[in-house]
């Protein structure tokens, strides 16, 4: 087994590498993710080693990305689009949403279009505008998409995989604030199977700490931020089980209600917007299915309604540590 | 593979002829092609070239200074615009004062020439604003990181001049027209192609004044485009014209055809010019890994700054005195930079809620609330 120490960064390209490796129609398409190896250098050394068919510097233009990926894919190629920055999916939002999302359905299963698009999200780096933003719930609302965000290296490295071989449309969100954070990755880790057999490698959740007094859930760059509030809830005395979704669509309802069951207790924390947020869905759909284990009602941490703010006060929108542990205490006071 | 600056006899690379009045030794051209744009500057004296010299060494100076600043940790970003100074004061000199300009990020010479604050437009890379400035003091839109898009907000602008009957009058003071700038690589854009559209089937106002300044971050121009960009124009029904944009006064005369055409109701024009960006994208790019260095020498004997310094020697119009006034000038301009950069003060966290909606929104006032109590407890348990 060939498990390595590398940045979460490294576990992508090393995910992507694989997937190009094992699929010769598999192709990554983008803005500088030729030469150049994209601007985060997700894509560094693909050009030169698979050539500049199957990685692919495309024209200036999102549209045309996801665009003419949707035509690729008819033609039987595993398009994995780059969407430089989060602000910048945009352009595109018309062929995800209008056409990708929707052909599968439209043509009653004839068509499919397992394009992935790869987004790097979230803030917290000091960006300028367009550069910081969580889009996630404006596709989770869009029926037909998948749309996911890894927390871990070796998540990455398994779920970009994944996404590659799933027959759906992958809407994969990279936390760009934890490129370089980094983890354990055991790279002879098989390709996760979509078949239907196993759990579903996009879908399913993960603890990623157990606890029992209350269950944060987080996805992304903030599942960092919930480990580390579970750790100050510790000194404190609390206890706190927190979940990775992965995915935020589908959602792993189950795991979330079972953990809810055990401690009586939830706190969502995500850097969208709580506004018509994921946490909304989450909440709601705990409400329904544990009604009569909460103990308070569920909290939810994240960006404000506003849009994503100047650099000089992120610190203050973006959830932290304290955010978590002020909705922690107030669903505790009940 | 080179992006080779220009051919021997007034043609850019690939031997597309374009406009070009001073050669990179600072001499004049002869060129028949080209009379009718020399005209255009037959009246432009030593004022006017020394006023223009002024703009670009103030516009570079500017560049250097805030490079240096997001070196030393005070801004987070900074795009460098090196090399474009020409394409910029040129084509902003022949502005009116009415005329409306939205740029794209890399503008510092068209915004100096507006009289932009330079504090001010260094706040959107230090983080405390999106914006800067009031876009109505200098007329002057704040420019969106969304590559393109300002080109329709620049054409529907041009539309409503067109409606409020600011066009065709023959009145100077009253004819007004816009300009949109952007880059070879946002030429790509949906957006812009449709404003192409827009403004060519409503004959609006407006020049769609495009750098072709050789890369867009790695990509070279030849990813964006198979034919010259300023021909791009022509399917749309829209005349193109490719500029030596490393030519002040190419850069001028070309832009004052394209306006007179705009003010007079003869609709846009589409401006290529053909011009390089020596620094690198942005203080976060290593251009090493994709261009050659061989390509940027070859483009540094073409620097625009220089070209224009030859040009005023060899016409006597150069006075030692006066070019030490104008460094002088730089060198405040830095300090300035150096002091009031420094000394912007973080914006108050709660002022994240200001401007999301013109009237009172519930939604934002009951975060604000929020926040506001959130705060208020945090500091007093830190207490
Ligand atoms: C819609 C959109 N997509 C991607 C980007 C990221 N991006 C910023 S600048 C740039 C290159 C722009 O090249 P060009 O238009 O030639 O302008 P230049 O930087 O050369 O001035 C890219 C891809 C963006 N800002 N907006
Ligand atoms: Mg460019």
């Amino acid at each position: 087994m060939s498990t390595q120490t590398m940045p979460f960064a490294k576990a992508l390209t090393a995910g992507l590498r694989a997937a190009l490796d094992a699929d010769d129609k598999a192709l990554v398409m983008g803005e500088d993710v030729g030469r150049l190896g994209g601007v985060f250098r997700i894509t560094d050394g693909l050009q030169k080693d698979f050539g500049e068919h199957r990685v692919v510097d495309t024209p200036l233009a999102e549209s045309g990305i996801v665009g003419t990926a949707i035509g690729l894919a008819m033609r039987g190629y595993r398009p994995i689009c780059e969407i430089q920055f989060d602000g910048f999916v945009f352009p595109a939002y018309d062929q995800i949403t209008t056409q990708l999302a929707k052909l599968h359905y439209r043509s009653r299963g004839r068509i499919q279009v397992p394009v992935v698009v790869r987004i790097p999200y979230g803030g917290g780096i000091g960006a300028i505008e367009h550069h910081s933003e969580s889009p996630e719930a404006l596709f989770a609302h869009t029926p037909g998409l998948r749309v996911v965000s890894p927390a871990t290296p070796q998540d990455a490295y398994d779920m970009i995989r994944a996404a590659v071989v799933s027959p759906d449309p992958v809407i994969f969100f990279e936390p760009k604030g934890r490129y370089w954070s980094k983890g354990e990755v055991d790279l002879d880790s098989p390709v996760p199977s979509l078949d239907g057999g196993g759990p579903d490698p996009l879908g399913t959740a993960r603890i990623a700490r157990t606890g029992t007094d209350v269950t944060l859930v987080a996805y992304g760059p903030t599942v960092a931020t919930a480990l580390s509030a579970a750790d100050a809830l510790a000194a404190e005395g609390t206890s706190a089980e927190v979940v990775d979704l992965r995915s935020i669509s589908p959602l792993d309802v189950p795991t979330v209600v079972d953990s809810v069951r055990r401690t009586g207790r939830c706190v969502v924390v995500h850097e969208a917007p709580t506004y018509f947020g994921p946490g909304a869905e989450l909440a709601a759909r705990v409400t329904e299915e544990c009604f009569y284990s909460l103990e308070a009602p569920v909290q939810r941490v994240g960006g404000f309604h506003t849009p994503y703010p100047v650099a000089k006060v992120e610190h203050d929108y973006l959830p932290d540590v304290d955010r978590v542990c002020d909705a922690v205490d107030r669903a505790l006071s009940h | 593979m080179l992006n080779a600056p220009e051919g021997s006899d007034g043609a850019s690379a690939e031997g597309v002829p374009f406009v070009q009045l001073v050669g990179p030794d600072g001499r004049r051209t002869e060129g028949a092609q080209d009379a009718a744009y020399r005209d255009r500057t037959a009246h432009l004296g030593t004022e006017e070239l020394r006023t223009m010299y002024r703009d670009m060494v103030l516009t570079r100076r500017f560049d250097d200074e805030s490079t240096a600043l997001q070196r030393q940790g005070e801004l987070g970003l900074y795009p460098q615009g090196r090399g474009q100074e020409a394409a910029q004061v040129g084509s902003a000199r022949a502005l009116r004062p009415q005329d409306f300009v939205f740029p794209s990020y890399r503008e510092h010479g068209v915004l100096q020439v507006r009289g932009v604050d330079p504090v001010d437009r260094l706040r959107i890379y230090r983080g405390t604003e999106h914006g800067g400035w009031d876009p109505a003091d200098h007329r002057v839109h704040l420019n969106t990181l969304v590559l393109g898009s300002q080109t329709l907000h620049a054409t529907g602008y041009a539309l409503g001049l067109q409606r409020d009957g600011l066009v065709g009058t023959g009145d100077p003071e009253r004819d007004t027209a816009v300009v949109t700038y952007f880059g070879d690589g946002a030429s790509s854009q949906g957006d812009v192609s449709e404003a192409l559209v827009f403004a060519a089937v409503n004959n609006a106002p407006v020049v769609f004044f495009c750098q072709n300044n050789q890369w867009a971050i790695s990509e070279p121009t030849s990813r964006q485009t198979r034919v010259p960009l300023y021909k791009r124009g022509e399917g749309f029904g829209i005349p193109g014209v490719r500029v030596d944009g490393n030519d002040v006064l190419a850069s001028y005369a070309v832009m004052t055809e394209a306006l007179e055409r705009a003010y007079a109701g003869g609709g846009p024009t589409f401006v290529e010019a053909y011009t390089y960006r020596m620094g690198a994208h942005t203080t976060s790019d290593d251009p090493t890994r994709y261009r050659e260095r061989a390509e940027e020498e070859e483009w540094a004997l073409r620097d625009p700054i220089d070209r224009l310094a030859a040009l005023l020697r060899a016409e006597d119009r150069w006075d030692d005195d006066w070019a030490a006034g104008v460094a002088a000038d730089a060198e405040t301009l830095a300090e300035r930079l150096r002091a009031d950069v420094r000394s912007i003060e973080d914006p108050p966290s709660v002022s994240m809620f200001d401007h999301v909606y013109a009237t009172p929104q519930a939604q934002v006032e009951t975060e604000r609330a929020w926040f506001t109590t959130y705060q208020d407890e945090t500091a007093e348990a830190a207490r």
